[in-house]
This record gives structure tokens, sequence and C-alpha cells, in this order.
């Protein structure tokens, strides 16, 4: 690929992007958040149209329009939100667009299955891809790319859902497919994993290829970061450590039931006292999500109970929650935290409303002066403020937020993967809202799967798996080995 | 009540029926692509009179049928341009195709009304199976449509579940995303489907004009189509059960007509509110499995596609 340009309303996603993949080898395409990656994938999987610039494979100059003209020159893409149809078989997943006139259900059963064999990836056939784990639904996707005798193979990010053995088991797996003559591209913004399994890799940074294809033997972590990150490497420091209070939440014995009614959370003890942040490790899918909105008011919790500065609030709305002083960050923003398609006044006011009414009506001087405050003191850049939300970056979305929950002062802060998915300047911003709300006595319960950043910010930190706290740690000596092996349930055989 | 009361309710069930279900299996291949089509009223009526209307000029009732069933499809596509094309809202497409297409029919049939047919699509009388004792008058001496809503049910059961055509429709309706990345066109499948919803629907307007009451009237279609979408749901989708529901809900339609023959005291307008009562049952057995299993309908169900969008 050479010289990729792709703009979007607002934003230059690939501004003259180069790439360049051997047969046969795994290729690592690193950057940070936003730095055009996915995009660029997306134009070779012909997902997107690039505006200009030149796409060959095998020396063929190919312009994609749809992505069934890539799948027909050998590129298959497995996105990192899957393209399954739940409610479908695997084998009607895998078959889906490369499936004979009439279909008959044994016989591409087993055709799947001898597939899936073939390059030792683990499958059920016959079972509706909505019962199916992360792990086994992104084996449905590679899959699908095999079906289709793709050569060349994209993985947007795919150990993200992953367990760190089911990631290991993927090095595998694509180790055998580079070996049988086929491309891997692997696009991560994990060091160790490029270094692991990657044999060449090429980074991006703010749409443009910094580096093309430096070979990873002749490379470490070190240098590759540098390269993603520019000229300032991010440095995190531990933000000074702060006395302890009085306990502010305090949850015992908690259970709750998961999406699915399967028990997800059991019998968790956990306490934040004023003045301390509270990390929770884990990875995803163990008990945190639920834990969050057990606390949060919107799960209801099947035994034991959740204490605010001493008060039973167990079973509380969330409403009440937030009146006891309970600021909440969900892990989903633009679905549980804002309202994409309202102002970003409407969205500033949406917990305080109360505070700006004059009887039935909303007073939108009021309201307004309201959201100007937020904007001006968290620093949200925003165009018009009668404008959507939906218009924000996802960094100035984070900061409306986050901004909103804590403007009030609140005694605890409940705060699930607050910084995912956003660029340097906005974990930072987020992260030291985080601390400040700390210094000024709140308590702040962590959910992160970033251990680095669980690292940097708690004071304490508890880890959690299959629904219970299987380990607390203190982030200033713990051995990253020890909290991995917590993670995965003590390591034995766990996630495979 | 005697036995031939009893068996004039059955045949009418299953004449009932056979109405219902060709309308009902249109509206299903279109929600199983993911276009909800709430204007299978006025597809019905405009199948019903332009069939009714062909009929008189050629005297033909085969070509009066294809001619309702092109212009079912025609009226459908209408909902196609606005919802899979421009990516409108369908319930409010939908719902004005219902008052489009009633009027557009009311005001094509005007001199219409009170003629008497020009051509019929008279019963099929099966040799030997005709005069079996009670099956025959239910199941052998009925209309060709009743024997063509039984192969368009056939036909559309073994395309949706054994077909490459019918696995992609399935997905466009399911996550018509999947369905692009895996290289169908969406578009073209999507309107495919409510083309095709749109004939099954003018078919069963054509049924009732030259059939089932040969005459046209002005609001002759009497809500059937709507008792069509709650079959949909009633049927969870599923051809088979759709049917079955076609059956039960027929029976209510032959059953309102005859209350009073048989003596019964019971309102006929209660009667017929008897399909949607059971479909929002059915709409509460569905939402209360969702707890641990997908719902019935196709997720994409009601949702335009539009791709670049992120």
């Amino acid at each position: 690929m050479s010289d990729i340009w792709k703009r979007f309303p607002g934003v230059v996603a690939n501004a003259g992007a180069n790439l360049s993949v051997s047969r046969g080898s795994i290729h690592a395409v690193l950057g940070e958040n936003g730095a055009g990656k996915s995009t660029l994938m997306n134009v070779l999987a012909g997902v997107y149209r690039p505006d200009e610039g030149e796409v060959r494979v095998e020396g063929v100059a190919h312009r994609f329009r749809t992505p069934a003209d890539a799948l027909a020159a050998g590129i298959g893409m497995v996105h990192q939100e899957f393209r399954l149809v739940p409610s479908f078989t695997v084998a009607e997943n895998v078959v889906l667009g490369a499936a004979a006139r009439i279909l008959r259900r044994q016989a591409i059963e087993d055709e799947v299955a001898d597939l899936a064999e073939q390059f030792g990836l683990a499958t059920r056939p016959d079972r509706p891809v909505w019962q199916l784990s992360m792990g086994e639904r992104q084996r449905v996707e590679i899959l699908k790319a095999l079906w289709r005798d793709a050569h060349i193979l994209i993985l947007d990010e795919p150990t993200a859902v992953l367990t760190p053995a089911e990631a290991d088991e993927l090095g595998v797996v694509l180790r055998a497919m580079a070996d049988a003559g086929r491309s891997v591209i692997f696009i991560s913004h994990k060091l160790h994993e490029v270094t692991g399994f990657c044999d060449e890799a090429t980074v991006l940074r703010g749409g443009r290829t910094v580096a093309a294809s430096v070979r990873v033997a002749d490379t470490d972590a070190g240098e590759l970061a540098s390269l993603m990150v520019g000229s300032s490497p991010m440095t995190t420091e531990r933000p000074p450590a702060h006395p302890a209070g009085p306990p502010l939440l305090e949850v015992s014995g908690l259970s709750a039931l998961g999406d699915r009614g399967l028990p997800a959370l059991q019998s968790v003890d956990l306490t934040v006292r004023s003045g301390e942040i509270v990390g929770i490790a884990g990875v995803a899918g163990n008990g945190q999500r639920e834990l969050c909105q057990v606390v949060a008011g919107l799960r209801s919790a099947t035994a034991g109970t959740v204490h605010l500065a001493g008060d039973d609030l167990t079973g509380a709305s969330p409403r009440k929650l937030f009146q006891a002083g309970l600021g909440y960050i969900p892990e989903d923003r633009l679905g549980v935290g804002l309202a994409p398609r309202l102002s970003v006044v409407d969205n500033s006011i949406l917990r305080t409303y109360e505070a700006h009414r004059r009887g039935p009506f909303i007073v939108a001087e009021r309201a307004e002066a309201h959201c100007v405050d937020l904007v001006e003191r968290f620093g949200v850049r925003t165009g018009p403020l009668d404008d959507p939300m939906a218009g924000l970056s996802g960094g100035n979305l984070q900061r409306l937020l986050v901004g909103r929950e804590l403007s009030g002062r609140p005694r605890v802060v409940v705060a699930a993967q607050p910084t995912r998915g956003l660029d340097v300047q906005g974990v930072k911003a987020i992260q030291d809202l985080l601390v400040e709300a700390r210094d000024e006595g709140a308590a702040v319960l962590l959910v992160s799967e970033d251990l680095d950043e669980l690292l940097t910010l708690a004071d304490r930190l508890v880890v959690m798996h299959d629904g219970e706290i299987v380990g607390e740690f203190d982030p200033t000596t713990a051995a990253r080995s020890e909290i991995g092996e917590a993670m995965i349930g003590h390591g034995a055989g766990v996630g495979s | 009540m005697n036995e031939a009361s009893l068996i004039g309710l059955c045949a009418a069930t299953v004449s009932f029926g056979a109405l219902l279900y060709l309308a009902a299996l249109g509206e299903m291949v279109s929600e199983k692509a993911g276009i909800l089509n709430l204007g299978v009223e006025g597809m019905m009526a405009m199948g019903a009179v332009t069939g009714f209307m062909t009929a008189l000029e050629f005297g033909n009732p085969w070509l009066a049928l294809a001619v309702a069933v092109m212009a079912g499809a025609l009226t459908a596509l209408l909902h196609g341009w606005f919802t899979v094309v421009l990516g409108a809202e369908q319930v409010v497409s939908g719902l004005s195709l219902t008052i489009l297409g009633l009027g557009l029919a009311a005001y094509l049939g005007k001199n219409a009304v009170g003629r008497p047919p020009g051509a019929v699509l008279a019963p099929v009388d099966w040799p030997v199976l005709s005069d079996i004792r009670w099956l025959g008058p239910v199941l052998f001496q009925q209309s060709p449509m009743v024997y063509l809503s039984v192969l368009a049910g056939v036909v559309v059961w073994f395309v949706l579940s054994r077909t490459r055509t019918g696995l992609a429709l399935r997905a466009a309706g399911e996550s018509a995303s999947t369905a692009d990345a895996a290289g169908h066109s969406v578009v073209g499948l999507r309107l495919a489907a409510v083309a095709v919803g749109g004939g099954l629907a003018g078919a069963s307007g054509a049924y009732l004009t030259l059939s089932l009451t040969p005459q046209w009237a002005e609001g002759i279609t009497a809500g059937r189509g709507w008792i069509a979408v709650a079959l949909v749901i009633f049927g969870a989708w599923k051809p088979g059960r759709v049917a079955l529901g076609a059956l039960l809900f027929g029976g209510t339609l032959a059953l309102k007509t005859r209350l009073q023959t048989f003596g019964v005291d019971f309102s006929p307008i209660l009667l017929s509110m008897l399909p949607y009562l059971l479909t929002i049952g059915v709409l509460v057995v569905i939402s209360i499995r969702a707890r641990n299993r997908p719902s019935p309908a196709p997720a994409s169900l009601g949702i335009a596609y539009r791709r670049e969008e992120r």
C-alpha cells in the first residue's frame, strides 16, 4: 500500500500511509489510538475507499470498491467488533458469502470442522454464535477468512478480548498460518505481543508511516514505543500517595447474576476509603462490569450489601445513589453515560436538571451556564453547545462525562474503563481528574484493563477472576507476573 | 349447528387462513431481510383492485393474478426506495404506504364498485380427493390460491433455510454489516425481499377479489393486512408456525361471520380482537424467554444500513 490518504469529515485519518507485507510473515501494524491503523486496514480490506493512494497485491494494482473485491484478491479481515451473526451457527457464519447455492447443513458443518482442524482452531460448527466465548468467536472470524482462502489475513487488535492463555493460542495459530505461506497483519498497541509473535512491524503516527517493515528481531519494545508516541514518550509518574480516611464505599458479600442469568459476582467484599483509589484488575468478563453496575444501581444484587458512607444503599435507584454522593463513569460512554443525539448542554445537566428548573421548565440560561462552567473547568473542546454531543471526539466526550460526574464533588466515584480508547492527552487528563478527586477526599473505585494504568494510579489493587476477588496487591511493590497469574486464576489450565 | 355448517366453517378457516398466510409470508420475507413493512394493508388493496380490474378488462384470471402480484411488488418497492435506498424510518414509510395504497386503490377502483367480476379463479376440483367426506370439501375443493399459498410457504421455507440466497437474506436482516462484509449486497437483498413481500401481499389481495369475495369495494381488505403483520410475530418468523397461526387467525375470521348463524351470543367485535390479543401474548412470551436466548426477531429489523457509518 503506498501513499494512502483517507479523510473523514473534520479528520484526516490517513495522510500518506505506506505498508508493505511479505509473504509468509506476521507483520505488526503499531500505533496509538487515532494513528490511523484501523482506517488503513479498512482501506486494504475494501471497507473504505481511499481518497488517494494505491493498493497492490502480489504486484497487481487494485481499487477495491467493496469488501467482496478485497476478498476476491485474497484479503480477509477480522474486525475488532466481530462481524458475526449471533443467531447463526458457527458453520453458517463461516460460509456466509461463500456458500454453495444449495446448503446442506451437515455437509457444511463437516467441511468447516475439517478446515478448523487443519489450522488447529478448536471450534464447534453446530453451535449458535451467541453461545460462544469471545475467543471462540474470534476463531470463527479467522475461519471465515480461511474458508475464502484468504492469503492475507488482517487482525484488528485481536487480543483485546482474549485471556492471556487464549492470546498465546492465537499466536500459535497465526504462526501455523504464516508457515503455510499466508501473511498475517496484526494490529496492536501491545508491544509485548508484537515482540512475542511478529516478524516485522510498521509503525503509524498521525496517519503517516513513521517506520516501515522494521524487523522485530532487530529492535526492542522501547524503540517501538518511542516511534509510536513520537518525540514525547509518555512517562506517567505515580501521583504522591495520600493518607486514606474513613471507609466511604463498603461492599460486603455481594453476589449478582450476569446478562445471561449466570452468577457473575460471587460474595465480593471490598472497601474503598476516603482519599484512596482502589484499582480492580482482571481479564474482561470476570465480574468487574457487573460489580460497577450493582454499585451504581443498574443491576440488582442477589445477596450482600452496598454501603455508601455508612448508609445501606443496596438496590437503591441510580438517582438516589447520585444524591447520596456517587459519581459513576460507565464503561459504555455513549450508551449509558451520554445521550449522543442530545446537545452538549442537555448532556451536561442530565444528572442535575433539578437544579436548573423553575416549576416544570428547565431554565435555559442556568443550564447553559452550568455547561459552560463544566466545559471550561474540564477543558472540553466543543463546537456550539447546542449541537449534538455525538460530534465531539472520544476524549472530549469523556471529559464532559467525567466532569459532569465529578463536578458535584461526589464522595464515591466508580470509574469503569475511563481511559479506554482515548489518545495520550485524553488519558492523562482523565487520570489527573481521578487523582484530583481522590486528593479532595473521594473514594475512587477504578476498573481498568490497562495494568499499567492501575499500577500507576491505584493505592491498592485487587484482582478479580470468575466473579471473585482473588488477590490484593500493593501496586508499589507487586510484580506484574504475580498479578498476571492472579488474573488468570493462578495460571493453572484456566481459559483454555 | 349441523354437519354442513361445521364443514363450511372449516373450509372458510382454510380459505381465510390461506389469505392471511400469503400476506404474512410476504411480510415475513421482508422482515427476515430487516425491513419492516407496515404497508401490507395498502399493498393488498392495490393487488385486490388491479387484479379485479384486469379481470374486468381481459377476462383472464391468471393474467389478473400476475398483474396483482406486480402491483403489490411495485407498491412495496416504493417503501423499499424510501427505507432501503434512502434509509428512511421504516415505520413512518410503512404507515404511509398503507394510507397511500388504500387511497390509490379506492381511486383506481371507482368505476369497478358493484360490478360483477370479469373472471374468477374457480375452485379446483381434485379428482377422487374432493369426494372424501369432510376432508374433500375442506381441503380439496378450494380456490387455486389456497394451493398456491401452500406452495409459496414451502418455497419460502426452502429458500430461506436451505439456499445461499436465503442465508444471505437472513444475514442482511440479522446483521447488515456482516452480510455486507461477507460480500453480499444488502441493498439488493433487501429490495428483493421487499418486492417479494409486496408481490405476495398483492397475491393475497387478488385472492380476495378474484376468488373469495369476487367483487371490488373500497375497504375490502378490512384490516386483514394488519392481522398478517401480527401473524409474523405470532409465528416467530418461522414459515411453519406462521402457517399454523394463519389457520388459527383464519378460524377467527371464519367464525366471526358465522357466530350468529350458530346461535352463539358472543360479540363478533370481541372475536376480531383475538388475533391481536394472541399476538400480544406471544410478545410477552418472547420477552420473557429473551432473558436466556436471543429474540426470534431479526436483530437488524427496522434498522437502516449505510456502509461508511461507524
